[in-house]
């Protein structure tokens, strides 16, 4: 009887692909802005992601995300160093600074500073794509990240050399490196810690971050802990302060209440065409299933006849639309390449986008089954 | 009231029974006190005006729809405290059903409609198809077994759906108005068929007809008003029917 079933569900072409559509739709909505919005958190991650080397970030008490910069005194990278456990620590500049390009006009930059000697947090080498971090010891040098040259300098291949001014400094771009796009999108700039303070104006105090190791055998967390209570700062290990940062984003902007209200949308959309279509394709064959039902047809079995055709429609819908926005986001992500990408697909968003269709199924054979189940045998003479 | 039906060579007989349909002002009664044994072998006829209660009274005695008041021993059994699951099984195995609206299933061809009955019985699909193409041959139309519903006429569609009400071999067939969405030739071919095809020694056929054009096709002729039967007249080989 399985058969049967999808016969009748393909034997009306227009309905099937009506509802195969709606279920498609909804996939691709829901997947497609809860993906983006992964994608947006993620990126709003970037740089504790990006900047690697340490077990814990070490930061002012108030700081409560990534890019929210409270510089700290140089004498707190000492104490930090005392602290049991700490096998070393070292400074990190991050800020905003303005840059004058070549034409003259100014352009916002996420500046690192990343320290002298040991360069902690430096690209990877696999994510160097020109030069070399070493490079970065060269006077006035910087490594730009390759979303923030395709940005400055479009459709112009890299090559080293080119000067940007910043705080009326010369800076000699040496090196073009990956980065994980950011949620500001500024273009990125690496160079050493003494290099960055001469990019800012004069400042009392510009260490925004310590990175340390913990001792091989030291926990980084319980080391954060044990930092917190010897030097009144903050200490987070990157996996704190990745949470931590998205906790901000999530809470303190309407990123989430947005994207959930599309999300419902699509949801809703979802429930209307797909449920409504399959609806109405179970009352335009009611009088079928009253005739299997007379010819002997069980409702336990025309149950399973009604899920069934949900399910397929559910699967091929979601493959259809949950493909669409993988699709969609591979293309963003391979093709568009002056803007840094806001996608990000994890197992949850798919998931939960299946969890939705099949909601929206069931909810649409369950009406349907409804119909089916108190119809009357006897309707078929009617 | 306890069971006074004892297995008989009656295929179908209805004792006492009532149906009654809604309740206070808008009660109507579409049986009134039926008792009826119908016999296997023939042809039976249930003619009378509409509204008269035909329709009831064979969802009745196809376990479709329960009586108000009565007994119904179908096959020799009784249906009245048959559980649904039973019944359900009951109709699958033994009746075939022809509807006026044929209700073949649009999606499907001649030769898959007609074998439902066969994977509703659990039949794999292979055997039920080949078992189908053979009776469709024997309803004539063995060269339209492709053909979708919609690219038949309706006597060829009214032949399909005999075809498949005959497939799994029923012991009672019920059919509701089979001519009536036909015109007068296709309306004897299909009661032809019905005749030639349906009616064997061990089968009950009833056809509820209002069409006096076929009356002369009936073994037995139960005529029926206002929810009772009227008078039962076993016609002769023949013999024309005479409307009481
Ligand atoms: N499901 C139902 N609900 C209410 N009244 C019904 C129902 N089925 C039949 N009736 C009524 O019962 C009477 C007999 O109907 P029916 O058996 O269909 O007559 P026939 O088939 O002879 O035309 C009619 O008055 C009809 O309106
Ligand atoms: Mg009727």
């Amino acid at each position: 009887m399985n058969w049967v079933a999808l016969r009748m569900l393909l034997g009306d072409r227009t309905k099937f692909l009506g509802i195969v559509f709606g279920v498609a739709f909804a996939s691709l909505l829901m997947g497609q802005q809860m993906a983006i919005f992964c994608g947006l958190m993620r990126n709003t991650t970037s740089q504790v992601r990006d900047i690697a080397g340490g077990d814990i970030w070490v930061m002012d008490k108030n700081v409560q995300f990534v890019d929210d910069i409270k510089p700290m005194s140089e004498g707190k990278l000492q104490l930090v160093r005392g602290v049991e456990g700490v096998e070393w620590a070292v400074r990190l500049y991050k800020g905003v600074g303005r840059a004058k390009l070549e034409g003259g006009n100014f352009q916002q930059m996420i500046l690192i500073g990343l320290d002298d000697a040991s360069l902690v947090g430096a690209p990877s080498p696999e994510r160097m794509l020109v030069g070399d971090v070493a490079d970065l010891r060269r006077p006035d040098a910087v490594i730009i990240d390759e979303f923030g040259w395709r940005y400055l300098f479009p459709n112009e291949p890299f090559a080293p050399g080119k000067t940007l001014e910043m705080n009326d400094k010369r800076a000699v771009i040496v090196g073009m490196c990956y980065c994980n796009p950011t949620f500001q999108t500024f273009p990125i700039l690496y160079s050493t810690y003494s290099q960055a303070i001469k990019f800012l104006p004069q400042e009392r105090r510009v260490l925004s971050f310590i990175l340390a190791k913990a001792k091989p055998g030291t926990d980084p967390e319980a080391l954060c802990v044990a930092v917190e209570a010897q030097t009144r700062l903050q200490a987070k290990t990157n996996d704190q302060f990745f949470w931590s940062t998205i906790d901000y984003y999530a809470k303190r902007t309407g990123i989430p209440i947005n994207f959930g209200i599309t999300v419902m949308l699509g949801f809703v959309v979802g429930c209307a065409i797909a449920g409504q279509t399959f609806y109405l394709f179970t009352i335009e064959n009611l009088k079928q299933f009253g005739c299997l039902k007379a010819m002997g047809v069980s409702n336990f079995r025309l149950v399973r006849m009604i899920l069934l055709q949900a399910a397929v429609v559910g699967f091929l819908g979601y493959g259809i639309g949950i493909g669409g926005a993988a699709g969609f986001g591979y293309a963003m992500t391979h093709f568009v390449k002056s803007t840094p990408p806001a996608f990000y697909m994890p197992w949850q968003v798919l998931a939960l986008s299946g969890g939705a269709v099949a909601l929206i199924v069931t909810l649409a054979a369950l009406l349907s089954m409804r119909r089916v189940l108190f119809l009357e045998a006897g309707v078929v003479f009617r | 009231m306890t069971a006074t039906l004892t297995a008989t060579e009656s295929a179908i007989r209805l004792k006492g029974v009532t149906k009654a349909f809604g309740t206070g002002e808008s009660k109507t009664l579409a049986l009134d006190d039926v008792t009826l044994d119908l016999p296997y072998g023939e042809l039976v006829l249930l003619v009378g005006q509409s509204g008269c209660g035909k329709t009831t009274l064979i969802s009745i005695a196809a376990g479709l729809l329960d009586p108000t008041a009565g007994e119904v021993e179908v096959l020799g059994k009784n249906l009245t405290r048959m559980s649904g699951t039973r019944k359900v099984n009951f109709r699958g195995e033994f009746i075939g059903f022809v509807f006026q609206q044929y209700n073949l299933l649009p999606a499907m061809n001649a030769v898959e409609n007609a074998c439902v009955p066969l994977l509703i019985a659990g039949w794999s699909r292979a055997r039920a198809l080949e078992k189908a193409a053979e009776v469709l041959t024997k309803v004539g139309l063995g060269n339209r077994m492709k053909s979708l519903p919609d690219q038949l006429s309706g006597g060829q569609q009214q032949r399909v759906a005999i075809a498949r009400a005959l497939v799994h071999d029923p012991k009672i067939l019920v059919c509701d108005e089979p001519t009536a969405a036909l015109d007068a030739a296709s309306g004897r071919t299909v009661m032809e068929l019905i005749k030639a095809v349906a009616c064997q020694p061990d089968r009950a056929v009833i056809v509820v007809t209002h069409d006096s054009r076929v009356y002369d096709f009936g073994d037995r002729i139960v005529e029926m008003a206002d929810g009772r039967v009227e008078k039962v007249s076993v016609l002769t080989p023949g013999e024309t029917f005479q409307p009481a």
